[in-house]
């Protein structure tokens, strides 16, 4: 059902934890449809993501796309991770069955609520950052995929 | 190939090789059509019909009582639709319950958009319908009962005949879907008060493919199937003998060895839910302790989501099932875990395990270790066993 690098992602998760005093923090999503992502930054002074941590409940998919949006952020300026989509992580992925492709929705928006969580608490903006619909969401619950 | 630990047996069961090869004559050997008039077809014709009074004789039925379908699904699909058809006439009112298969539970919202009224009853916290409901909801309208003998993901069993009795009182059918519970569990229809039962061929070790309706004589209940005069009329199409046959060979395996049978998985399953209730914190058994189909486990564990689970075990050649949202594609999890009173976060985190008497206490060690490493690696990653271990240090 999933592929190569999806179950890679999954069985051998990268990023996984906490980080202490973070630049930015994030949570998206909602227990009750069975998905919920934290995303813990580390930000240096010259915008750059130093560390990326990150905590998932959800299935093979969510950690997966949890596990590879990390990856895809990590070391990057925070323009450039704004430009990482949920397609951007799903192509990483080599594609996600079409039932799960919310998961990869809800790994961008766990980066731009941990990014805004950061905009925030240094007075910045970010540009193209619109503030998370609230940060553990339930406007998707209904959502038709 | 990796070793496999097969534990669910409530989707499907491995055909009995003494089955397989009551079948095979029938593939090419005595391949003629039961309906059919020279002698060729008379081995054919009788193997039909042993098969049909082996399963009569195992629920206290007769032959011509039991009627021969494609799987349990359709069993269930005609009892209500034809019952429907029937007694229009009478009342257009159904009582089933809220933990019902889908091939109820759709089959009563095709219904009732076609005029019926249906009644879900609710369950208390171990899965049982409340039988003071189930009168309070009787009414002068009401055609059918329809409460499934033993559920597919808890296994808690209902009080079928309480239900059987109520109904007989009042003059109203009663079906029950015992696709989980026959050859499991002893039945007999008239102590029961049972007026249709389905039932399929592959949860007893027989083969995939056929099921039966039993129908009661004097029961009103047109065909389902339009056709030839095969079943008596009532569901026309060429009879599947080799399965007929191989479900015939499963239940006459399964009948003398239930006990038997239901005394060593019931040991090995409270071996397994003992050590796992014991080895592993934040863990509740869903459905009732005792009162349940003697190899079903369910168990749900906090703070981690079913489908990574199954995946992990899978890994380790382990085969189960989950009531999570991400294994049935919607976004809720299961209606059975849900009417049971369980949170959606705490229903997504549902693990089903099903045993067969081909599983070792050996097998449980190696399942229950499984289980603990992959469901501490699981907690670990989510972030709602950190918020709670937090809310815990303070």
């Amino acid at each position: 059902m999933y592929t190569e690098k999806v179950m890679d992602h999954f069985e051998h998760p990268r990023n996984v934890g906490e980080i202490e005093n973070p630049s930015g923090m994030g949570t998206v999503g909602n227990a009750k449809c069975g998905d919920i992502m934290r995303i813990y930054l580390d930000i240096d002074e010259n915008q750059i993501i130093r560390d990326v941590k990150f905590k998932t409940f959800g299935c093979g998919a969510a950690v997966a796309t949890s596990s590879m949006a990390t990856e895809l952020v990590k070391g990057k300026s925070v323009q450039e991770a704004m430009k990482v989509t949920n397609q951007a992580v799903m192509e990483a992925l080599d594609g996600l069955p079409p039932v799960k492709v919310h998961c990869s929705l809800l790994a961008e928006e766990a980066i731009h609520a941990a990014l805004w969580d950061y905009a925030q608490k240094n007075g910045i903006e970010i540009e193209g950052l619109e503030q998370p619909k609230s940060d553990i969401s339930e406007h998707d619950e209904d959502e038709e995929y | 190939m990796k070793k496999i630990i097969y534990l669910d047996n409530a989707a499907t069961t491995r055909t009995r090789p003494e089955v397989a090869e009551a079948m095979l004559p029938y593939f090419t050997e005595f391949y003629g059509n039961p309906s059919s008039v020279y002698d060729f077809s008379t081995p054919a014709k009788k193997a039909v019909q042993e098969a049909r009074e082996i399963i009569a004789g195992s629920i206290g039925a007769q032959a011509r009582e039991i009627y021969f379908t494609g799987c349990g699904t359709e069993a269930d699909n005609w009892a209500l639709k034809a019952t429907a058809d029937a007694y229009r006439e009478k009342g257009n009112h159904i009582i089933t319950s809220k933990i019902e298969h889908h091939a109820i539970l759709h089959t009563c919202e095709y219904l009732e958009k076609h005029g019926f009224e249906v009644t879900y009853l609710d369950v208390d916290e171990n899965g049982v319908v409340k039988l003071e409901q189930l009168k309070k909801m009787i009414r002068p309208t009401t055609i059918l009962i329809s409460i499934m003998f033993a559920n597919n993901e808890i296994g808690t069993i209902q009080p079928i005949r309480e239900i059987g009795e109520i109904a007989r009182e009042h003059d109203i059918l009663f079906h029950t879907d015992a696709v989980q519970a026959y050859g499991h569990l002893p039945i007999d229809v008239d102590a029961l008060h049972i007026d249709m039962m389905s039932a399929s061929g592959h949860k007893i070790n027989g083969p995939k493919g056929v099921g039966f309706l039993y129908i009661r004589t004097g029961v009103k209940i047109r065909s389902f199937m339009h056709g030839g005069a095969q079943e008596r009329k009532r569901r026309a199409g060429t009879e599947n003998v080799p399965g007929i046959v191989g479900f015939g060979k499963a239940a006459q395996l399964a009948m003398p060895a239930m006990e038997e049978r239901a005394r060593c998985e019931g040991e090995l399953r409270d071996y397994l839910m003992d050590r796992i209730m014991e080895e592993i914190p934040y863990t509740r058994i869903n459905g009732d302790r005792t009162n349940r189909l003697p190899n079903n486990a369910n168990f749900a564990f906090q703070f981690i989501e079913g489908e990574s689970l199954l995946i992990m075990l899978d890994s380790k050649g382990i085969c189960g099932s989950s009531g999570s949202a991400c294994t049935s594609g919607s976004l809720d999890p299961s209606h059975v875990l849900l009417a049971i009173g369980l949170p959606h976060e705490i229903a997504h985190g549902s693990l089903r395990l099903t045993l067969s008497e081909e599983n070792t206490k050996e097998e449980m060690d190696f399942v229950v270790d499984s289980i603990k490493e992959i469901v501490q690696g699981l907690r670990n990653m989510s972030p709602l066993y950190e918020d709670f271990m937090k809310k815990q240090e303070r």
